[in-house]
């Protein structure tokens, strides 16, 4: 008999799913209680998981999903980041008549697809979460459907993702056919040496990763989507499944892969150094502060993957901070876009920023908090996101790799602070609303103060993360 | 546990600046201004207390705090020795009076003014204190922001390229430094300093560490060919954030020299002593001579100031004694002088709204007590016996003639120039006959830029005359340094041989 108790909450999301969309279906203007119902059951589900915490390398169903520190760790990062993410967004959804049952259920669906891929322990399981995910953010992307914009961007992801897809299929097929298996763990056991056929399947699974995670060179539809997507989706973009693709990444390099480190190393490497410097050299144009977090997003997701890179389990662990700062990072920068509202109408342009301190002092405070700290600069948390990734990059002694990683960061702090010029040094537009609602508050007060105030005691996050060892 | 002396200096600004962010900012709101003004002097009263009950005849660090930061890897470590406790001192200082220089000339938003300054005044003490590279590099690159913040809302025209400049080029040279503080946790095994000195670092690796130090100070000291956002930051920024940037922030990177390039990279140093010889003597012609051309008041001073800091690394380098206390007393020289030049800049600006030279002439006729100040400032820095400036500069001299005649007879034409475009300086704005009809009704100055003017006067002709303190606290330091300095190239030396 398997221990069902370690997917409870993942029963207990999809249960309250179907009962969501029943009550949805059948009572009338039930939107707004099936968009609390779902805080309410992510919140639960927090807490199911914060019970499971403590469990470690537990295997179901034949070894096809695993339980282990690293998964409870990446799916509490989700309920977190997707309990925010829904707190700062219902207002900007009622205002653009987009509040409906299904958006909450779509996103309880794509988190209930990441639980599944972050998980995984097989390739077949892997495909199943990562599919359930994507289709639910296809029609998310595109959910402004009277928009021209939203409609494009669904549509383009939809097509790449569909492509990528079938590359990361077709990688594990290849997978399967060399190695006998689709298990993790049996892969590793059964290949021995290096063959083309499986490193052609890895390259095939890491392109289909890399495009959900948008790192170059397969970025391209980042920008579009971002901008296009409704800024509720946007910010979900941004942080969801980044971390989930993530945990697949470390999952599956250093599972089944990790005796063949030389394949994937420099692949790694290279999509790494792209990604920081396309970033960082893209972003400086950008005028729609959306976009402009697409480049920033792409820039800060070759930094993860430098952690990634090193094949160790302090590379791993520096990654998994990364993302867990990056998440809060993005968080602040959102929650502060939801709040350029003037007259029912959302601004989302780099001039509409201008002279923003004059008017809304605590807003463009959080911003330059915001700002600073995704370009690294310390003491905010930002820094020490890419100090720990630097600290076991250099411990391995890829030099290069960090010296061109610390240099993009230049680079990229040249488009942060052409924003934080906007807002500072600017004359002064209209003002916006103020009528902000309190979930938005709490988002935008939690994510800044904890990246104003982690420099003072690091200590608790990175003892949490120094559980998770893969390798 | 005894009193934490030194965080409490870090904290009590920083405290500060959260209660001036919680107070209501109004024009009228006297509450922000006395309470900057009031944490700011009882800093510098604590670090005068500080400096007090210093134990000068000791050269370890004193007042050390050691607390675990970031668990089982970097220790949150502060401590003092006669080198840096000198710079707390300035600092601590400085800060008042900008806060006062502040509160008589910002007319909009002041109360973000106060707490960048306070915010600043953290970091920068906590800059000369840290003892470890980590919380080093967090205190010395965290001062970007607040400066960034106060070139670009209360600078001049061309405010935001020259907060643009002042970052990026910062942070270029910083970032580099970040790679090799890494390094070294990996190759040493800490990045505490104090342990550092005792095991020191392998001599493998000491140029590449000590070159990627010295893009981080080279920038911020700043050396020429890195120096020229200095002119462009000055220019623009207000008088107070000009006052902060030549004062304390250019002395971050020559204490960083003494501290961390001499004394974890000796054998690197030496090797590299040609190098900075020549940056320093081109610095102190070069830029003396730029200067010499200056329309703009600002940006001539901010040129000379390059010049003084080309004395201070070349006093560094030298590696004896008189040059590195020397290069120290030059330091604080500097900040004491350029700071005065600087509000004396000020002072005239906030009247006539222009910099350029040729607006003045024949100051000395309306403003008698403005003349007489800039003339002990000019003095000052152009090195007359009995201001700071004198015994700074002459012991530099005098260590560098000890180790080459050739690069002491390039650094004396220096001394001379610095001469000629201060002089003249002064000449053009407050000698000679009013020219411009509107400078007849100008006013001389008032209480407070009288005080602040003073206060900063009377130190540097005090420690002119009598530097006896200063050498008192520093002697014993920098004679440990000296010879652990050579006693690790003797090694190195004994090793090669």
């Amino acid at each position: 008999m398997e221990n069902i108790n370690l997917i409870t909450s993942e029963i207990f999301i999809s249960l309250s799913l179907m009962s969501l969309l029943i009550l949805g279906v059948f009572k009338n203007n039930s939107s707004s209680i099936v968009y609390n119902l779902s805080i309410f059951t992510l919140f639960l589900s927090l807490l199911i998981n914060l019970n499971l915490f403590s469990f470690n390398n537990f295997y179901l169903f034949n070894g096809a999903y695993k339980v282990d520190h690293l998964s409870n760790f990446m799916k509490v990062l989700i309920i977190v980041s997707g309990i925010f993410v829904m707190l700062s967004s219902s207002k900007y959804l009622k205002i653009n008549k987009i509040f409906k049952i299904e958006y909450p259920i779509l996103l309880l669906s794509s988190i209930l697809g990441m639980f599944i891929m972050i998980s995984s322990n097989d390739l077949i399981v892997f495909y199943l979460g990562l599919e359930l995910q994507s289709l639910a953010l296809y029609v998310l992307a595109s959910f402004k459907r009277n928009d021209q914009l939203s409609s494009e961007s669904g549509l383009k992801y939809f097509v790449l993702s569909a492509l990528s897809s079938g590359l990361l299929l077709y990688g594990c097929s290849l997978i399967y056919g060399f190695s006998g298996s689709t298990n993790f763990d049996q892969i590793s056991n059964n290949i021995s040496e290096v063959q083309y056929g499986l490193t052609l399947g890895i390259v095939f699974i890491l392109v289909g990763l890399a495009f959900k995670i948008s790192a170059v060179p397969f970025h391209m539809w980042a920008p579009d989507v971002y901008q296009g997507s409704p800024t509720s989706v946007t910010i979900f973009f941004a942080i969801l499944p980044k971390i989930a693709a993530l945990s697949v990444f470390i999952r599956f390099l250093y599972v089944p892969f990790i005796n063949l480190i030389d394949q994937w190393q420099t692949i790694i490497i290279f999509v790494s150094i792209a990604s920081m410097v396309f970033g960082a050299v893209a972003a400086i144009g950008q005028k729609n502060l959306k976009r402009l977090m697409a480049y920033s997003s792409i820039s800060h997701m070759g930094f993860a993957l430098a952690g990634l890179a090193v094949g160790t389990n302090e590379g791993i662990q520096s990654s998994i901070i990364y993302i867990s700062i990056y998440l809060l990072m993005n968080l602040a920068f959102f929650s502060c876009l939801f709040m350029l509202k003037r007259n029912d109408i959302y601004y989302e342009d780099l001039s509409d920023l201008s002279g923003l301190s004059k008017n809304h002092p605590i807003l463009a405070l959080c911003l330059l908090i915001s700002l600073f700290s995704l370009a690294g600069i310390p003491p905010l948390a930002g820094f020490f996101a890419k100090f720990y990734i630097f600290l076991a990059v250099i411990k391995e002694e890829m030099y290069f790799l960090a010296i061109v990683g610390l240099l993009s960061t230049v680079v990229a702090a040249f488009y942060y602070l052409r924003v934080i010029k906007t807002i500072y040094f600017d004359s002064q537009t209209e003002k916006f609303d103020i009528n902000h609602d309190i979930g938005l508050k709490i988002s935008l007060l939690v994510s800044t103060v904890i990246i104003l105030i982690y420099f003072i005691y690091p200590s608790p996050l990175q003892a949490l993360i120094s559980k998770i060892v893969i390798l | 546990m005894n009193f934490p002396i030194l965080s409490s200096l870090i904290l009590l600004p920083l405290i500060g600046s959260f209660f001036i962010f919680f107070n209501k900012s109004s024009e009228k709101n006297r509450t922000i201004k006395y309470v900057s003004i009031f944490i700011t002097f009882s800093n510098f009263l604590l670090a005068l207390y500080l400096w007090y009950i210093f134990d000068k005849t000791i050269s370890d660090f004193q007042f050390i705090e050691d607390r675990e930061w970031i668990s089982g890897l970097i220790n949150y470590k502060v401590g003092i020795d006669g080198i840096s406790i000198l710079f707390v001192v300035l600092t601590a200082f400085i800060t008042p009076l900008c806060v006062i220089s502040v509160i008589s000339t910002i007319k909009y938003r002041l109360k973000d003014f106060l707490i960048a300054i306070l915010i600043m005044e953290s970091l920068m003490i906590g800059v000369f204190c840290s003892l470890d590279l980590v919380v080093f590099y967090l205190f010395f690159e965290g001062g970007l922001i607040p400066m960034f913040l106060i070139i670009g809302i209360w600078g001049g025209e061309r405010r935001v390229y020259s907060a643009f400049k002042f970052f990026l080029y910062t942070l270029l040279g910083s970032v580099l430094m970040l790679v090799a503080i890494i390094s070294i946790y990996w190759i040493a095994g800490t990045t505490d300093v104090q342990e550092l000195y005792k095991i020191g670092i392998d001599q493998k690796y000491q140029n590449l560490l000590w070159l990627a130090f010295f893009s981080s100070f080279a920038v911020k000291t700043p050396m020429w060919p890195v120096h020229t956002w200095l002119p462009d930051a000055h220019v623009e920024a207000p008088t107070a954030g000009s006052v902060l940037l030549a004062a304390i922030l250019l002395k971050m990177a020559g204490y960083g020299f003494i501290r961390f390039s001499i004394g974890l990279f000796p054998v690197a140093s030496e090797y590299f002593v040609p190098l900075v010889y020549v940056l320093s003597i081109i610095a102190i012609i070069y830029t003396s001579l730029v200067a010499l051309m200056q329309d703009d008041m600002k940006k001539l001073i901010a040129y000379s100031s390059v010049a003084h800091m080309g004395f201070v690394t070349l006093g560094i380098f030298t590696m004896t004694q008189q040059g590195i206390e020397g290069s120290i007393i030059q330091m604080i020289s500097h900040g004491l002088i350029s700071a005065a030049l600087f509000l004396c800049v000020g002072v005239i600006y906030d009247r006539r709204h222009t910099r350029q030279i040729k607006d003045y002439g024949g100051l000395v006729s309306v403003m008698p007590k403005y003349a007489i100040l800039f003339m002990i400032f000019t003095l000052g820095a152009v090195g007359l016996p009995g201001t700071t400036g004198f015994v700074g500069e002459f012991l530099i001299l005098l260590g560098a003639f000890k180790k080459s005649f050739i690069v002491a007879i390039f650094a004396s034409i220096g001394v001379i120039l610095s001469a000629a475009y201060m002089l003249w300086l002064y000449r053009r704005v407050v000698f000679g006959k009013i020219v411009n009809a509107d400078l007849k009704n100008i006013v001389d100055l008032n209480k407070s830029e009288k005080i602040i003017l003073w206060t900063l006067a009377i130190p540097s002709i005090f420690y002119g005359f009598y530097p006896e303190p200063i050498f008192n606290t520093i002697d014993v330091s920098i004679n440990s340094l000296i010879q652990t300095y050579n006693a690790n190239l003797d090694i190195y030396f004994a090793g090669k041989n």
